[in-house]
């Protein structure tokens, strides 16, 4: 068990910023916190790596404790927290080499990891440049060059790819994705491609709790308790869309059938259904007995953000 | 506290005073004001002393060492890098008494320069080189008390403004204790007394090393230190 949350609260006065949140992560895993703005994620991260300290419930990584051994556990964790913040009047190579020593990287290893870091984040050409001229792309990635350089079993990162353009989160998540094989990763999110792009699990978070824990795949078929068959099929003139719906209805669990678009004699159907049943054998079935057409024929995932909005929707209004 | 962790923060302090103009300007300003004082009085008391160094330079100091400080832990507060820098494998204390040395060694590098008075009225006068030495080393400990107070004033707050202003505030209160001793009752007089740094510092500038005054600059630099970083540990109470 790389990082082991149980019961985790944090109160700011009355309000409750996290609420008895718990949940495991393991090595290889890479986690996504999701949930709106101001749900708790920051606040769990700042616990997770020791800035905060939880007013109830406890931390563990890799079996130790975060606030009995603060410092051990400081060793184990890298961090980018939100917002990136630098040291603007140092130049790259400085700072990564302040970060290294900060972290307790041996002298003798400082120029090694320092040189792997550079590399592996891209910053050759601007290794001798001042952070504090660097566009937000490079800034990102000096930060997370930084936030690696111990080689640490868990990265905590939030909001890594916040303000980039699509050309550099595509590059910081293949960064993410490399690193993710063998640590432990959290990182958090309210962009959701993001986190079908990177995670292979989610956490969704709303006001402190935690409303959804599992592989995206899991979520999308939990939470969406049927599912959506889209149909394109040619038929003759004579049948028309009701007719077409009533033998589809004949179908046991279908629920709703709607006509998408009609164009000439092709016919665009949405199909529903009341349980995670797969239908489309009998619709194929259906299809070959009355001699229409297939031209095409797919199940409809529920995306993530249906099920982010349902989820954290709800509970807002 | 760790040693190691103790000279990377002092470096890329020191780094930091020196790669930018901080450092230049508190050297040349406090340096010209000093230089004013010095040669207008040198020859109208006609006396082979470094008295005004070592009068001037304390009351100097009340204003450079809250603004050689105030930067030091209230910009990391702003700009979000102090969330990096206490989440490191390092003490709070570490963080705090690197820090510390910094702005100290800068203050060493402000004074240093003063030492050419020594040869030049050494050269037309005599001077009681033992004076001098307890003078600096009197400077060298005042300095000290009121950067390890401006440490403090630096992290409690986000904003330099008033992190000079605290202290300001903190260090000028301290000076002004033993000025306002005849208005007050022999018994609380002699506890006021002995808070003030100026009553210490002038023992030591006479030249007389007294453990009463070393115990009175450890403990007041110790303090201030110790609370900075309290102040830095404060978030971490649940």
């Amino acid at each position: 068990m790389s990082v082991s949350v149980s019961n985790l609260s944090k109160s700011y006065g009355t309000a409750r910023a996290v609420d008895a949140i718990s949940f495991d992560v393991h090595a290889g895993e890479i986690l996504g916190f999701l949930g709106p703005n101001g749900a708790g994620k920051t606040t769990t991260m700042r616990m997770i790596t020791s800035y905060l300290a939880p007013s109830g419930g406890t931390v563990r990584i890799e079996g130790r404790d975060v606030q009995r051994e603060s410092l051990e556990v400081r060793r184990l964790v890298g961090y980018l927290p939100e917002q990136n913040p630098l040291y603007l009047d140092m130049n790259v190579l400085e700072y990564l080499e302040y970060a290294a020593q900060l972290q307790g990287v041996s002298a003798s290893m400082i120029h090694q990891r320092r040189r792997e870091m550079v590399y592996v984040c891209g910053l050759q050409e601007m290794k001798h440049k001042d952070i504090g001229q660097l566009s937000k792309g490079y800034r990102q990635r000096v930060g997370l060059a930084a936030a690696m350089i111990h080689d640490p079993r868990v990265l905590v990162l939030d909001e890594p790819t916040s303000g980039l353009d699509p050309n550099q989160i595509v590059e910081i998540r293949s960064l993410i994705q490399n690193i993710g094989r063998e640590k432990t990763v959290i990182l958090s999110t309210h962009i959701l491609p993001e986190v079908q792009a990177t995670c292979n699990r989610v956490i969704i978070i709303n006001r402190g709790k935690i409303v959804a824990d599992g592989p995206i795949a899991v979520l999308q078929r939990n939470l969406h308790g049927g599912e959506k068959v889209v149909v394109e099929i040619e038929t003759g003139d004579a049948d028309t869309f009701d007719l077409i719906a009533v033998q589809i209805r004949s179908i046991p669990a279908v629920t709703a059938v709607s006509l998408q678009e009609q164009n000439g004699a092709s016919k665009r159907f949405t199909i529903e259904t009341g349980q995670a049943t797969d239908i489309r054998k009998e619709l194929f079935r259906l299809c070959v007995t009355r001699g229409w057409t297939i031209l095409e024929l797919h199940r409809e995932q529920t995306s993530l953000e249906d099920i982010f909005r349902q989820l954290t929707g709800g509970a807002a209004k | 506290m760790n040693v190691h962790n103790i000279a990377s923060i002092f470096r890329k302090e020191v780094r930091s005073f020196f790669n930018s103009p901080v450092a230049y300007i508190v050297i040349v300003v406090y340096l010209i004001i000093l230089g004013w004082f010095f040669t207008s009085n040198l020859f109208i008391y006609n006396l082979s002393t470094l008295r005004t160094v070592f009068e001037m330079t304390p009351f100097l100091l009340l204003f450079f060492a809250p603004a050689m400080t105030m930067r030091l832990i209230s910009e990391e507060r702003k700009s979000g890098t102090l969330e990096l820098l206490v989440t490191k494998p390092i003490g709070e204390g570490d963080i705090i008494v690197g820090k510390f040395l910094a702005a100290w060694t800068l203050y060493f590098f402000t004074l240093l320069p003063t030492v050419c008075y020594y040869i030049t009225v050494s050269i037309i006068g005599s001077l009681d080189t033992g004076a001098v030495i307890g003078g600096y080393l009197g400077l060298l400990l005042v300095g000290a008390v009121f950067i390890a107070i401006s440490v403090f004033g630096s992290a409690v707050t986000e904003n330099q403004v008033v992190a000079f202003i605290v202290s300001l505030f903190i260090v000028f209160s301290l000076f002004m204790l033993d000025k306002i001793l005849f208005y007050l009752p022999s018994s609380v007089g002699m506890v006021l007394e002995y808070l003030s740094i100026d009553y210490h510092f002038s023992n030591i500038a006479r030249g007389v090393i007294d453990s009463r005054d070393l115990v009175y600059y450890a403990s007041a630099i110790g303090l201030a230190l110790r609370l900075a970083s309290a102040v830095l540990q404060k978030r971490r109470w649940a």
